[in-house]
This record gives structure tokens, C-alpha cells and sequence, in this order.
């Protein structure tokens, strides 16, 4: 009895004693400096269908480091403003992110206006911003965009993947009708511009305003035209009425449109008009139809049953637009040191996702380099058909 | 342009222009009776257009109580909207009550966009979606929808502004509202009508475009000013003026699009209705300033 009681005191005392380091460990821990990201969303205003996803999806990144103790131990914090989609907001949230929240890199924002506004700011201050917006410009000419990073595939990107499949189909002859606003101009120049290359001719080249109500005249002057293709370049709402319109006016010519209508939005707006719609996209549109052998195949199905786990809605791209922003700078926080103050950490972090190779994201799969800092790979866009309303893959 | 693309142009810019005509009509309702401009008409157009979402898709009600429901609700919002903000403000010139339907505007639509967010919607076609072939051009049903509509609207209009006692009684307060005052009509209650009809007329609008323009909560502000222009080239003066004028924008910019004036391609489409508008205001500014001083 005496030595059961022994044996009894002293496995209480070890308990006790491991119990006690243990609880020392977790103290340093919380006692370890914890890393402040900023992002800067458009939470409300015109582009919050895009910047809600965004945030929801950082704070659920958060929540995943931080159950899982940190990086190297520091916990994770990103402090999220809301830019109401308005550039001047942007400004003073940024500002406020450089100077008083002290952080170490900043994601977002939403918008392409936004984020291009700024870069002079960024720039002065010296902190890397991993853009979640679309614009080629934000990261380029690239001479003056040290400090910036973008994740989105850019309007080049995705008409290269609509010229190269019209290669493919053997079409020569197309008509494009596009936004004035900013987007569907940019993406005018660039159908313009690359058409030659894939021995594509543009027969008729129509315009409409944001919030037109009818796109009927300039399809009639295409239908005259007689394309083999449309390209439409705008947001979901607008495309939506051209592909409406198309069918009103009985024209089987097919329409491709921008990755702009990638949301169930257009699907339900144009009704049956919808099917036959050709348009590019990332690979989360179609996961289901993505072979095991991707490489994105794992990260995508993860991340879309993770968004999904939230009660949020359905998974957007938008919303793998920061996920992808924000794991760039969790794997430069990774590789840093203890010891360094804040410019030499926000320096260190800038160079360490130049360096980022072979990264699997929502996007698509990035190397970076200091001549390319969105660094997506071929083969990242899927060309996606709408059929009897679900996307389907074309390969 | 051959002949089919003839047709079409007509037959698109017809269907436009009915739209422009319906969010105009509220315009000149709420203008000949009280010398306001309302810039909130727009707004009205877009809740018919929701509303009729709402009621038809989320809460799952038959098409025709859904679009008679959302048409009152949208002309009590009106009535609301003109004892609130613009009564309240009764000795403001007509200048500062035209800046205050500004400010309800920006309210409506703000309202709006936090109670259905931003994204656009499309409440159901009433009568299908397969176009309709027609002298070698196509239309859509719900384009048959609306031009039919303008047309009734506009007759049931007339009728009311001619052989009713409020009619007559809104259309004196529209010729001199100084003589309607001495002979016992309530300008007071007059206005209120004129917002309630012009709130109903913009709903009416909203309700039967939606299913083919789409709506969302922005939708008001260029609708708006296409109706504002319609009512211009109409003068301000009559509902029948203020549909050919719709009629006439609607087709003119159709027609731009076909024509191909040298570098004027469809990029310039919107800009007619701003040069038609400005043409209108720099014509007709002797004539308003003639107005503006006789009441």
C-alpha cells in the first residue's frame, strides 16, 4: 500500500509539474509580438458583392493560423477597413494602417481605382500591398511598382485565353461590344490590340453606357456585320441584357463575355439566354470538373468547403482573390526572423514574395520575379461554358 | 442599313423610347402642377422594378397582386415622400424644393441598397421570353408589354386630366395656379395627387421594364435623366407631349447606332440625350425665364 501511495504522490507531482511547464510554454507564447497585416476592402459601397467575400474569407485565414498556434508562434491579426469602394476612404485607411496600426503589409484593396490611387502612398512608405484588383497597371511598369504585388489574372490574361480558343475553333471574324466605364475600355483596348496576333479581324466595334437599359441597336448593327463570335467586355448586369438581347433578336452567333460574369448574378439575370455563354475563369467556378491531377484540384476543394463551412453563401473567386493576398504574406512571415523593427520586416517580407515559386493559389499557381509581380502561370484560366445553367469546362 | 435592320431599329428605339416616355410622364405630372422638378422620379422606377422582385420571386405571390401591390406601395412612398419632405419645406422656392428631391433621391436609393444590396435582379417576363417576328425584325414580349402599357397609361391619363373633377382640378392648378387658388381648389391637395400619380406612374414603368432592363438599386439615376429628357423635349407641358418626346429620344439614339456618322459610333448613343437636353434648354430658356417670373 505504502508504495502504491508512492507511486500514486509521484505521478500526481509529474502530472503537476508538466501541467505547470506546459502552462509556462503557452505564456511565452501569447507573450510572443503579434504580427499585424493590414487589408483594405470594399465592404460596402458599388463593388461590396466583391469585397464581402474578401473579408470574409481573411477573417476565416485568421481564425485557421491562429487555431493552429501562429506562424513560428506569433499569433496572426489582420486589422480590415472598409474603403466604401471610394478612393479618397482608401487613402485615409491606408494611412492609418502605415501609421498608427503600425502593420507589416497590406492586402486589398478591392478595386482597381482603388488600389491604383494608393501606390504613391504605398510607395513613399515603403510597405509591400498585395492587391486583390484586376488591372494590369497596378503592377505594372513594374520599375515603379516595387512595393506592389497583385493576385488576380489580369484583362490581358483572360483575352489571350478567349483569342486562343477562337484559334483553336478556327474564327477570324469577330464583333465586340464593350462598357465605357473603366473595365469594359480596358479590356476594348486589349481586344483590340491582341486581335492581329491570333489573326483574328474585329468587323464591327459597338459601345454602350453603364446602365443602359437595351443593347438591341448596336447587336442589330453587328447582326449586319455577320461575326462569327461577339466578345462582350463589361460587368455581369450589362452582359446580361446583351445576352438577352442577342436571343430577342435570334442571333446564334456565339457570345463569349469577360471573367466579369463570373457569378450565379448573370446566370440568373439572362435566364436561358445564358446558355452557350463562353466566357474565362478561374478554375473554383468548375472545381468539380477539375481532374485530381491539377495541381490547384486540393487548395481549391479546401477552400471552397471551408467558405462554404462559414454559412456565408456560395465561394466566389473574389473572396480566392484574398485568400491568395493574404498567403503570400503568411508565407513571407514564415521565413522572417525574430528581432527585426518594422521597416526592416516590411522590407524583408517585400523581398521574400518576389521570391515566392511554385505557389499553389485560388487563382492560379504564382512564381514571382522582380520583372513580374502577379506572377500567375499559364493555364490558370479555364474557359468555362454556361450550359442548361450550371458552368461547365471546356477543355 | 438594310431594310430588316431598318425595322429593328425603329422597333428597338420604340420599346426604349415607351420606357423613356413612362419615368418622363411622372416629370411633367409633378411639374405642371407644383413648378418642382422631382429627381426622385428615377428612384420610383427603380422601387416598382424591386419591389415587383420582391413580392413576385422572395415572397413567392402570384405575378398580377405582385405588381399591383408593389405599384401602391411605390405611389404611397410617393405621397410619403411629398409630406415629408417637400410640404414640410412649404415657403422654400421652387429652386431649394427641387434640391430637396435631390436629397430624397440619394435617400431612396441608399435605403435601397442596404435593404436589397447590390446586386441586380430580374423579376419573371409576364408573357415568356420567345421573340416575336415582325416585318423582318424581332421583338420581345415584354417590349410589347411596355409599349402597350405606355399607350394605355397614357389614355387613362387623359381621360382622368379631362373628364374628372381632380383631373380638371390638377390641370387648373397646371394652367395658373393663382386663379385654381381663387376658385376654391387646394393646391395643397393637388400636389399631393401629382406625387402619388407621378410615384404610380414610375412604378407602373419599373414593373413592366424590369423583367427585360433588369433593375437594382442604382438603376433610378439613369432612367431618370433619360425621363427628364423625354419631359423636356414634351415641355413639360402634357403626357402627350412628354411620350413622343420619349418616343422621339428613344428612336433618335436607335437610329445613331445604325447611321455610323464618321467617328460617331455608339460610344456617343448616351450623348444625344445630353445634346437633345441642351439644345431644349438653350431654345426654351427665354420662354421658362418668361415662366419662372409669372408664378
Amino acid at each position: 500500500m505504502q508504495n502504491h501511495l508512492k507511486w500514486v504522490v509521484a505521478i500526481a507531482l509529474i502530472t503537476a509539474l508538466v501541467a505547470v511547464g506546459g502552462m509556462s510554454c503557452t505564456s511565452e507564447e501569447e507573450e510572443m509580438e503579434t504580427y499585424k497585416v493590414g487589408a483594405v476592402f470594399s465592404l460596402t459601397g458599388p463593388a461590396s458583392h466583391l469585397g464581402v467575400p474578401e473579408g470574409q474569407t481573411v477573417e476565416m485565414i485568421v481564425d485557421q493560423i491562429n487555431a493552429n498556434g501562429g506562424i513560428n508562434g506569433h499569433p496572426l491579426e489582420v486589422i480590415i477597413y472598409d474603403t466604401e469602394t471610394n478612393a479618397e476612404k482608401c487613402a485615409t485607411m491606408v494611412n492609418r494602417l502605415i501609421e498608427q496600426d503600425n502593420v507589416l503589409a497590406i492586402i486589398g484593396p478591392t478595386t482597381s481605382g482603388n488600389s491604383l490611387a494608393i501606390i504613391d502612398t504605398i510607395t513613399a512608405a515603403e510597405i509591400p500591398l498585395i492587391s486583390c484588383a484586376a488591372s494590369t497597371l497596378i503592377v505594372q511598369p513594374v520599375e515603379e511598382r516595387y512595393w506592389v504585388f497583385k493576385t488576380p489574372q489580369t484583362d490581358k490574361q483572360a483575352v489571350t485565353e478567349i483569342y486562343t480558343y477562337l484559334e483553336a475553333q478556327g474564327i477570324t471574324e469577330i464583333a465586340i461590344i464593350t462598357d465605357t466605364s473603366g473595365f469594359g475600355a480596358a479590356g476594348r483596348d486589349i481586344l483590340i490590340a491582341d486581335a492581329a496576333d491570333y489573326g483574328i479581324t474585329i468587323l464591327d466595334d459597338q459601345n454602350f453606357t453603364s446602365g443602359d437599359t437595351s443593347m438591341q441597336s448596336q447587336l442589330t448593327h453587328i447582326k449586319g456585320t455577320n461575326p462569327e463570335a461577339v466578345i462582350c467586355w463589361a460587368t455581369d448586369k450589362e452582359s446580361a441584357i446583351v445576352a438577352v438581347d442577342m436571343q430577342t433578336l435570334q442571333m446564334d452567333t456565339p457570345l463569349f463575355c469577360s471573367h466579369g460574369i463570373a457569378n450565379m448574378g448573370f446566370i440568373t439575370g439572362a435566364g436561358d439566354a445564358a446558355n452557350g455563354v463562353i466566357f474565362p475563369a478561374g478554375k473554383l467556378l468548375i472545381i468539380n470538373n477539375v481532374p485530381a491531377s491539377d495541381p490547384q484540384k486540393e487548395v481549391l476543394t479546401q477552400y471552397k468547403a471551408d467558405f462554404e463551412a462559414l454559412g456565408e453563401g456560395t465561394v466566389s473567386t473574389f473572396g480566392g482573390h484574398a485568400w491568395d493576398a493574404l498567403n503570400f504574406a503568411i508565407i513571407a512571415l514564415e521565413e522572417m526572423e525574430e528581432g527585426l523593427d518594422t521597416a526592416e520586416a516590411r522590407a524583408f517580407i517585400r523581398d521574400e514574395i518576389e521570391q515566392i515559386e511554385g505557389f499553389v493559389g485560388i487563382s492560379g499557381v504564382f512564381t514571382m520575379s522582380p520583372a513580374d509581380h502577379l506572377g500567375m502561370m499559364p493555364g490558370s484560366l479555364a474557359m468555362i461554358e454556361i450550359v442548361d445553367g450550371e458552368w461547365t469546362w471546356l477543355q | 442599313m438594310s431594310a430588316d435592320q431598318f425595322v429593328q431599329y425603329l422597333v428597338s428605339g420604340l420599346t426604349q423610347g415607351s420606357i423613356y416616355a413612362l419615368v418622363g410622364l411622372g416629370f411633367t405630372i409633378i411639374y405642371a402642377v407644383t413648378r418642382i422638378i422631382n429627381f426622385a422620379q428615377g428612384e420610383f422606377v427603380m422601387l416598382g422594378g424591386m419591389l415587383s422582385f420582391t413580392l413576385a420571386i422572395s415572397a413567392g405571390l402570384h405575378l398580377v397582386p405582385a405588381l399591383l401591390l408593389s405599384v401602391l406601395i411605390a405611389t404611397a412612398m410617393g405621397a410619403i415622400m411629398y409630406l415629408l419632405a417637400i410640404r414640410t419645406a412649404k415657403r422654400a422656392s421652387a429652386v431649394s424644393l427641387i434640391i430637396l428631391t435631390i436629397g430624397a433621391a440619394i435617400f431612396i436609393r441608399g435605403i435601397a441598397g442596404e435593404l436589397w444590396g447590390v446586386d441586380f435582379v430580374r423579376p419573371p417576363f409576364f408573357t415568356g421570353s420567345e421573340s416575336i417576328s415582325f416585318l423582318g425584325a424581332y421583338i420581345h414580349p415584354q417590349a410589347l408589354w411596355i409599349i402597350g402599357t405606355t399607350i394605355v397609361v397614357t389614355i387613362l391619363l387623359h381621360l382622368f386630366l379631362s373628364y374628372t373633377m381632380v383631373g380638371k382640378a390638377l390641370k387648373a392648378c397646371a394652367i395658373s395656379p393663382r386663379a385654381a387658388g381663387l376658385v376654391g381648389i387646394d393646391a395643397k391637395a393637388m400636389a399631393l395627387i401629382a406625387f402619388a400619380i407621378a410615384a404610380a406612374l414610375g412604378a407602373i414603368g419599373g414593373v413592366v421594364m424590369a423583367p427585360l432592363t433588369l433593375t437594382a438599386y442604382n438603376v433610378g439615376v439613369m432612367l431618370g435623366l433619360k425621363g427628364f429628357v423625354a419631359a423636356s423635349i414634351g415641355g413639360f407641358k402634357s403626357p402627350l407631349a412628354t411620350v413622343v418626346g420619349g418616343i422621339v429620344l428613344g428612336i433618335v439614339e436607335s437610329l445613331a447606332v445604325g447611321v455610323d456618322w464618321g467617328p460617331f459610333t455608339s460610344a456617343y448613343k448616351d450623348a444625344i440625350a445630353l445634346v437633345v437636353l441642351l439644345l431644349i434648354l438653350i431654345l426654351r430658356s427665354g420662354r421658362l425665364a418668361a415662366e419662372e417670373r409669372e408664378s
